[in-house]
Formats: C-alpha cells, sequence, structure tokens
C-alpha cells in the first residue's frame, strides 16, 4: 500500500515527547509505561480462544483470512521460479475454484521484488480488492546484525525496485541493551529510506522478533518506539526464531495499536507472522482482532498474517464447507 | 482392608501413538456375552476419524520408504508381544463371547499364525506381485506393486464367534500395513476391546506413530467420512455387509478409491488381499548394449 501523506517520520514522538527527543526523554517515556499483566493477558487469549465459529461465520472467517494473508517466501534456496509460483497461488489460490479472494500480498526477499512484480502484472495493486501488493523484508533479515548504510541501501534498493511495503527487523541487539534511541534512530531512517522519487512512501512494517524480547513489557516498549518512530505496522516475528507469533503477544500489540487511535485518532497496522498454521488458530487471532479494536481492523490495510502453509490449510477447510466431505492435500497445489 | 473394589476401565481412541478421548467426549457401554457390563470406550466422532486420516498420512512417506525387511521385522516383533500379551487376550475373547479357555487359547494363536504369515510376506510379495514385461524392444520394462496410502478399513463386525475378534482384525490390518500403507481401523462395534488391547500392543512395538490407528464408535457414522475423505486413498469395507455399502462404494469413486467389498466372516489370509492394497508402477529401462 501507498501512505499518500505521510506524517514527516517523527512527527508522532514529537507531538507525544515535546521537542526534545533525546534518548533519556525516550528512555524515561518507555520505561514509564505501564507493567502488563502477564497472567491477566495469557487468560485473555485464552478465553478469546474458547469461541466456537461455525458454519456462515466459518466461511467468511475463511475467506477474510485469505483475504489477510501476506503469502510468504523467505527462503535462501528462493528461485524466480519459486516466486512466479507463488505469485500464482497468490492471484489464484485455488485452482479448482474461481470464487476463492485473492491474498492481500506477496512477501519476498528484495532481490525477488521486480520478479514478483512482472510476475503480478495487472495484478499488482496496493493489497485490497484493487489487487496484490509486494512486500519486501529489508535491513539485514532476519538478524539486522549489520551497519545502518548497509540496511538503508537494502531498503531503498527494494524500494527502488518497486516494492509497495517493506517488512523491517530491530536491532534486538540494541533494543536488549536499553540503547533505545539507536533503535528509534534506525527506524526513523529506514522510514526515510522507503521514501519515493514522487513523494510517496512505501508503507514500514516493523518487526519486533518479539522472541527475543523475552518478556511482554519489553513487547510493549518496542512496540510503542516503533509507532512512535513511524511505523504504519508492527509485527510481530520473522518467522525464523521460535517462538513466533502467539495469541498472547498479539493481542499485546493489538492493545497498543488501539491505545493509540484513542490517543491520536491514528490507525495502525498489526501482522502477527510465523507459527500461525492451521485454520482454527486464524480464526482465534480474527476474534482477537475484531474483539480488541473492533471488525475495523479486519482489512488488509490494517491487519496481515505473515504466512504460507496456513492458505493450503484454509483452501482444505474451504472446500469442506462447499462439498460437506474432507478433502487433502492431493487437491491443493504444493508451496 | 475392605473388600476390593472392581475398577471398570474407560478405554479411549488410538491415533497417532497416543491415546485420546473422543473430540466428542462421548463413550458408549462394552457389554459381554451375556450382556453384562464390562467397560466403557470411546465413541469416535468424524472429527476423531479427520484427525486419524492426517496422522495416517504424515506416517505414510517414513512407513512406505522403511525398506520391506525392516517393515517385515516390526511386523514380526508385533507377534512376539502378542504373544507376551496372550493371557489377556484370551481373557478378553473368553469374556465377549463365552467360549472355553482352549477355544480361546486356539483363537490367539491363529491370530499371531496370521500376523507372522504376513509379516514375513513383506520382503517377499514384490517377487511374487511384480513381474518383467515382455517387450518387443531393447527394454527391461517391469512392474511392481507400490502401497496405495492411507486405507480406511472397517474390521468384521458382530457376534464375536463370526468374526473373530483378534483373529478378523489382524486378517484385515496385516495386510494393508506390510506393504507400507497406512491404516485407519473401524474396530468391531459390539466388542471393541480386542482392538483396544491390539493398539495398546502397537503402541509400545516399534510401529512408528500413526501407522495404525484405531477408532471404535458407530461403525455407520464413521464410515461415510472415509468414504467421502478426499486423502483416504483405499477402503477395506470388509465388516460393513450390514450397511449401506454400494452407497459407501459410490461415494468413494468420487475420489477414484480402491474399494474391497464386505466378506461374511473372518477373510482368509491371502497374497490377493495384499495385493489389493498395492498400485503397479510399471518402468522402461533402456538395456545396455554390450
Amino acid at each position: 500500500m501507498t501512505i499518500e501523506q505521510a506524517l514527516a517520520p517523527t512527527s508522532r514522538a514529537v507531538r507525544l515527547l515535546g521537542t526534545d527527543l533525546s534518548e533519556k526523554n525516550l528512555k524515561l517515556h518507555l520505561e514509564g509505561l505501564s507493567g502488563v499483566d502477564a497472567v491477566g493477558l495469557e487468560a485473555r487469549a485464552a478465553a478469546l480462544s474458547t469461541r466456537s465459529i461455525k458454519t456462515t461465520s466459518k466461511a467468511w472467517a475463511l475467506d477474510t483470512i485469505i483475504r489477510l494473508i501476506d503469502l510468504t517466501t523467505l527462503e535462501g534456496a528462493d528461485t524466480p521460479g519459486k516466486v512466479q509460483s507463488l505469485v500464482a497461488k497468490a492471484k489464484n489460490p485455488d485452482p479448482s475454484d474461481p470464487t476463492v479472494p485473492r491474498v492481500a500480498a506477496v512477501c519476498v526477499y528484495g532481490d525477488l521484488v521486480a520478479e514478483a512484480l512482472g510476475a503480478l502484472g495487472a495484478a499488482h495493486g496496493s493489497g485490497g480488492p484493487d489487487g496484490i501488493a509486494v512486500a519486501a523484508v529489508a535491513t539485514a533479515f532476519p538478524s539486522g546484525r549489520s551497519s545502518l548504510a548497509v540496511k538503508l541501501a537494502d531498503t531503498s534498493d527494494a524500494v527502488a525496485a518497486g516494492a509497495d511495503e517493506i517488512d523491517m527487523v530491530i536491532d534486538r541487539g540494541a533494543f536488549l541493551a536499553g540503547n533505545f534511541g539507536r533503535v528509534f534512530d534506525q527506524i526513523v531512517e529506514v522510514k526515510q529510506a522507503c521514501r519515493r522519487p514522487d513523494g510517496t512512501f512505501a508503507a514500514l512494517k516493523v518487526i519486533l522478533e518479539t522472541g527475543e524480547l523475552n518478556t511482554y513489557d519489553n513487547v510493549k516498549r518496542a512496540s510503542w518506539l516503533s509507532i512512535l518512530a513511524g511505523a504504519d505496522f508492527i509485527k510481530t516475528s520473522t518467522g525464523k526464531v521460535q517462538p513466533a507469533a502467539t495469541l498472547p503477544v498479539t493481542l499485546l500489540m493489538l492493545q497498543i495499536v488501539r491505545d493509540w487511535k484513542n490517543l491520536t485518532g491514528e490507525r495502525i497496522g498489526v501482522k502477527p507472522a510465523g507459527g500461525i498454521r492451521s485454520s482454527k488458530d486464524a480464526i482465534r487471532y480474527l476474534v482477537t482482532v475484531a474483539e480488541t479494536v473492533g471488525e475495523e481492523w479486519l482489512d488488509p490495510h490494517l491487519f496481515r498474517f505473515g504466512a504460507s502453509s496456513l492458505l493450503n490449510d484454509v483452501l482444505l477447510q474451504r472446500q469442506k464447507l462447499l462439498t460437506g466431505h474432507y478433502s487433502g492435500a492431493d487437491y491443493l497445489t504444493i508451496d | 482392608m475392605s473388600e476390593h473394589l472392581t475398577v471398570p476401565k474407560t478405554y479411549k481412541l488410538y491415533i497417532g501413538g497416543a491415546f485420546p478421548r473422543s473430540e466428542s467426549g462421548r463413550t458408549f457401554e462394552v457389554l459381554d456375552s451375556r450382556g453384562a457390563f464390562l467397560a466403557n470406550a470411546a465413541k469416535a466422532s468424524r472429527k476423531d476419524a479427520r484427525d486419524a486420516v492426517v496422522a495416517a498420512r504424515l506416517a505414510l512417506s517414513g512407513w512406505s520408504n522403511a525398506t520391506a525387511y525392516n517393515r517385515g521385522q516390526v511386523l514380526y516383533r508385533i507377534a512376539e508381544l502378542l504373544e507376551g500379551r496372550r493371557a489377556q487376550f484370551v481373557a478378553e475373547i473368553r469374556q465377549s463371547t463365552g467360549v472355553s479357555q482352549s477355544k480361546a487359547n486356539q483363537e490367539v494363536d491363529s491370530a499371531i499364525d496370521v500376523w507372522i504369515w504376513y509379516a514375513g510376506w513383506s520382503d517377499k510379495y514384490l517377487q511374487v506381485v511384480g513381474n518383467a514385461n515382455a517387450v518387443s524392444g531393447p527394454y527391461f520394462n517391469i512392474s511392481t506393486p507400490e502401497p496405495t496410502g492411507v486405507v480406511a478399513i472397517v474390521a468384521p463386525q458382530g457376534d464375536l464367534r463370526d468374526a473373530g475378534s483378534l483373529l478378523g482384525l489382524v486378517s484385515v490390518l496385516a495386510p494393508v500395513l506390510l506393504s507400507g500403507n497406512t491404516a485407519v481401523l473401524i474396530a468391531n462395534e459390539q466388542a471393541p476391546l480386542p482392538a483396544i488391547s491390539l493398539s495398546e500392543v502397537l503402541a509400545t512395538s516399534d510401529v512408528p506413530a500413526g501407522v495404525a490407528n484405531v477408532l471404535t464408535g458407530s461403525v455407520s457414522e464413521i464410515v461415510p467420512w472415509l468414504a467421502t475423505h478426499a486423502d483416504v486413498n483405499a477402503l477395506d469395507i470388509t465388516g460393513a455387509s450390514d450397511l449401506d455399502w454400494v452407497d459407501l462404494q459410490i461415494a468413494a469413486a468420487d475420489t477414484l478409491k480402491r474399494v474391497l467389498p464386505p466378506e461374511p466372516g473372518v477373510p482368509t489370509p491371502s497374497i490377493e488381499r495384499i495385493r489389493f492394497f498395492t498400485e503397479t508402477k510399471t518402468v522402461w529401462h533402456t538395456k545396455s548394449i554390450i
């Protein structure tokens, strides 16, 4: 998606913290955030997982999940052919059923953006009903361990190649060392690197890698920091670290996004990624989104699933609902 | 001390190497030959059947890619365990059918014999069922049987004296497993205990988890879901003669399943039965010119 009128990246922080954007000030703010009630959070997530979604609601949920998927391939062994088949699947998830909606985006490494765009052709769009977006991971994904110059070059390369969305990783080492200013500055700079020549910005998803942040309090600080620095989306994980996305962490991020909206009126997106493989799991996320920030967020511009094998499971369930009998992997495309 | 209390068991299903309760939470009462209460058993639902198929599908590549020799050894090991649990099986057969000790002993004997007979065929049926074809060219042309995939089995049903309890089970399960298929077996509805004990044997043997899965409960409720299930490759409805099995065949045809029609009593051991759950792969290979 394209943010037409992006705020100057630090304006959010300036509005909230005043013009003194010093490391100390930022640290005071983040460490002054109220602590997360871990037991309450997990109990709430568990309670939201118990809803039973059946028949027409389930059919709606399955189609919604497909519309929210960032179909992802992030392997060292990705070939142009792999990206082409991924795009073919994104355009037409179930070849036996043209009524299946398209996914929101395909997510690839930066050097394969051009390949993905070429394969999408006229199907390229902003991730909504107008077409499928191309997201690229950048900033030395997945570890984020490189100099800022390399990260910026990585980002501007992907943007120049035509990526609509950039999935960046934060510097977890700096974050865990308490060096919040460094993390903040890097996000601000990467956001600048998302700027296209015509002045529009590629959407920026900031990956927190919650599996490496250890505590919910850290997740809360990292989310808040990313939003202050200009994130359009906050994303749980790279998918390369266990645990990846979990329901309590996603719930927490959704609560932060809700608080941000109440505070400023701005809508920030959330993207759980990694480890969501079954429709049942994904439906729990939908319930959590609807109950936490409202159904308005069940939109590809505000919520995404980073997934690859999830799509096939959703298609299996969809075939079961349509035909009345269980389907099998032989009736789906291989990914 | 007060007198000993009887402890009636509540048996569970056998899916993917574990013993889960039915997803539905349902159970049913198993009665002995005189209609007295014997135990509770889990009443499987369609979702348990679905889970069993998933487990069987997962186990398929490992089991079918094991060497035929290895599969034979694993199956032979089950016979050893059956022998070790002889007393339990004899007692269960007597409780369920009311037959004499010697008769029950005889049945366990024949069940173990059948199991070993099939285990032995594991690395030999290929040579018998497969063949080199005559072709008019400088080629080798060889046809060999390959396992067909996930097989759903309805074990012989009804009165144990006809269905042969343990013998009936063994006679349908062994020929499916030995060639590398994985199985979802629906036990005798009236007398599921030998099937449950067999699954306890399987769980402690070397058979990988998910290769054999045992469901107890209503056959007429579960089997239509397996007949239409697109991830099931073959259907053995040996014990379904009391059901409307033509409908099952029709349902199975939608996904091109092999269907072995019902037969009364206990099926006799045969290579035909092994061959039925295989698919023939034919390869052409040029002969070297010397």
